[in-house]
């Protein structure tokens, strides 16, 4: 094979590795998971399960 | 304090310890840094010593800036982080000691040798192999105090600000390794493994990604915790996040070339290095603009919170350096700014404005909290900080563009006949004014940091032990 044709082909990878990330990082599915994950820097905050709520509230759409 | 978790408590004293090197060594890096600004407006302050010229003591201010000022900070912040968001103890104390103690032995080895004029001369990698085998053993611990940490999480997730540190602790690691492969001739001198155009494309491939990894990725991590903590509201776009993180990991990797536009790497080489770094810009604005979205409807909080005030100005030169840069990246515009100021000017946007300052940010919501105590002893000195710091980046920056584009222009000038229109000393002359204000802006700077450096006292001096480990309690 031409080195070039590697080449070519390494490119198309990279694309179709990207299109799958931003599928999967904005697929529904993973929309629960993610909020989830975002609260994780609030975890600590001892007294305010309450506050906790209110961070996860204020971004659910994106 | 802890409800139905088990009362383990985090290791604060690795993270106070690296917080407060922080400081001190952000105090002597860019002294050192101010300092040979000074000597390039009063050659006199070479004093005709070797070990006093500017070529020995800039590769010492440089490591002190990026490895034991940004190093520290990283350290710092990555162990408070991963405790905090897997609500996990660090996997070893001793471990994390090690890292500690070696990477500030390591520091002062730099400072010991550097000045001695023992180097390997390469850029950003000058220190000599014996150094480097510490370096590696104590990265590798770093590695495994981090990732152990991550195993022993109590939550199901990663959070994100972990994937950039994990990102970059693993990718600096395969860096420092990778290019200081070296054949030692003597306990103090090695010779490269590598040799012509390969050590350059080895040496860049270091040069660019610790940019991208140790002074970016580490620092976005940083960003990704600091932000939100401090601006008490989540992360913009943690879908937006994930794309960022993947994207910039896969990118900058390739970007190194750049900085060798127009020498003997094949010229398909420097077009990739090119191309890679235009496109580096999509995911670089995209970290840029979750993190300020991140502030959407608490802009206010700006007003009256000057660390929150740090955070975001640093996102905002993150945002305007990685613009320049792949500007910069473009073989057309390499030739007008390659080997003048205005390389200089676009590595302290980035070192000034985004790396120090999202360090100091998270510096001071930190500090209290490793403490114990309430917040910082003074909010006005944070504010006073803040406004020398911008203040002094700016001078830096306008300074450097100015004598950049002078140069530039001069060195490129030619006579109808092909001559030279200038002498390489008419441009020296030319760039005396910029050289003149850039000492100035560091030295705000530096005075920025020397406030900083007495806030942080006032506030940690009355720490009790009681109070230590009060902190320390997982919540």
């Amino acid at each position: 094979m031409d080195i070039n044709t590697l080449r070519g082909l390494g490119t198309v990878f990279a694309f179709v590795a990207f299109v799958g990330v931003v599928i999967w990082a904005y697929s529904t599915s993973k929309k629960k998971d993610f909020d989830e994950a975002a609260q994780l820097p609030f975890a600590d905050e001892e007294d305010d399960k309450a506050s906790g709520e209110q961070h996860k509230d204020a971004r659910s759409d994106k | 304090m802890s409800t139905a978790t088990t009362p383990t408590a985090y290791n604060y004293k690795v993270v106070r310890q690296f917080a407060v090197m922080t400081v001190v060594w952000g105090i002597v890096g860019m002294a050192m840094g101010v300092f040979i600004a000074s000597q390039l407006v009063w050659p006199e302050l070479n004093f005709g010593l070797p070990w006093t010229t500017f070529g020995r003591l800039r590769p010492l201010h440089t490591n002190a800036v990026i490895f034991a000022f940004g190093g520290c900070a990283l350290f710092a912040t990555s162990y408070y982080v991963v405790q905090r968001t897997t609500q996990a103890r660090l996997v070893s104390d001793g471990l994390a000691a090690f890292t500690f103690w070696g990477w500030q032995a390591v520091i002062v080895l730099a400072a010991i040798t550097l000045p001695m004029g023992l180097t390997s001369t390469k850029e950003y990698a000058e220190l000599e192999w014996p150094i480097d085998i510490l370096i590696a053993v104590v990265w590798v611990s770093y590695a495994l105090v981090f990732f152990g940490t991550i195993m022993k999480r109590k939550m199901k997730h990663i959070y994100v600000g972990n994937w950039f540190f994990g990102g970059f602790i693993i990718t600096v690691a395969v860096l420092h390794i990778v290019n200081s492969m070296a054949m030692p001739v003597t306990l103090t001198k090695s010779y490269s493994m590598y040799s012509g155009a390969t050590d350059a494309m080895v040496q860049w491939w270091y040069g660019h990604n610790a940019v991208g990894f140790f002074l970016t990725a580490g620092f976005l991590g940083m960003m990704y915790y600091f932000v939100p903590k401090q601006a008490e509201r989540p992360i913009y776009s943690y879908r937006l996040s994930i794309v960022h993180f993947w994207a910039l990991i896969a990118i900058y990797i390739w970007a190194g070339p750049h900085h060798l536009h127009y020498t003997a790497l094949p010229d398909w080489a420097q077009s990739l290095g090119m191309v890679m770094s235009l496109i580096l810009l999509a995911p670089s604005w995209g970290g840029m603009i979750n993190g300020m979205m991140t502030l959407s409807g608490a802009w206010h909080k700006l007003r009256t919170d000057p660390i929150l005030r740090f955070l975001v100005v640093a996102l905002a030169f993150y945002g305007m350096s990685t613009f320049e840069g792949p500007m910069m990246a473009i073989k057309t515009v390499n030739a007008l700014s390659h080997y003048t100021d205005w390389t200089i000017g676009h590595v302290h946007a980035g070192a000034l404005g985004w790396v120090a300052m999202i360090s100091i940010g998270s510096l001071y919501h930190l500090i209290p909290k490793v403490f114990g105590r309430e917040a910082m002893y003074s909010t006005p000195l944070i504010n006073a900080h803040f406004w020398l710091a911008t203040i002094g980046t700016v001078l830096y920056i306008v300074a450097m563009w100015v004598n950049g584009i002078t140069q530039g222009l001069m060195w490129r000038a030619v006579n109808v006949d092909g001559t030279p229109t200038y002498s390489f000393v008419e441009a020296l002359e030319a760039s005396h004014p910029g050289f003149i204000v850039r000492a100035i802006g560091g030295a705000f700077f530096l005075l920025g940091m020397l406030l900083m450096a007495y806030n942080v006292w006032r506030t940690v001096r009355h720490s009790k032990a009681a109070q230590l480990e009060a902190a320390a309690q997982t919540a």
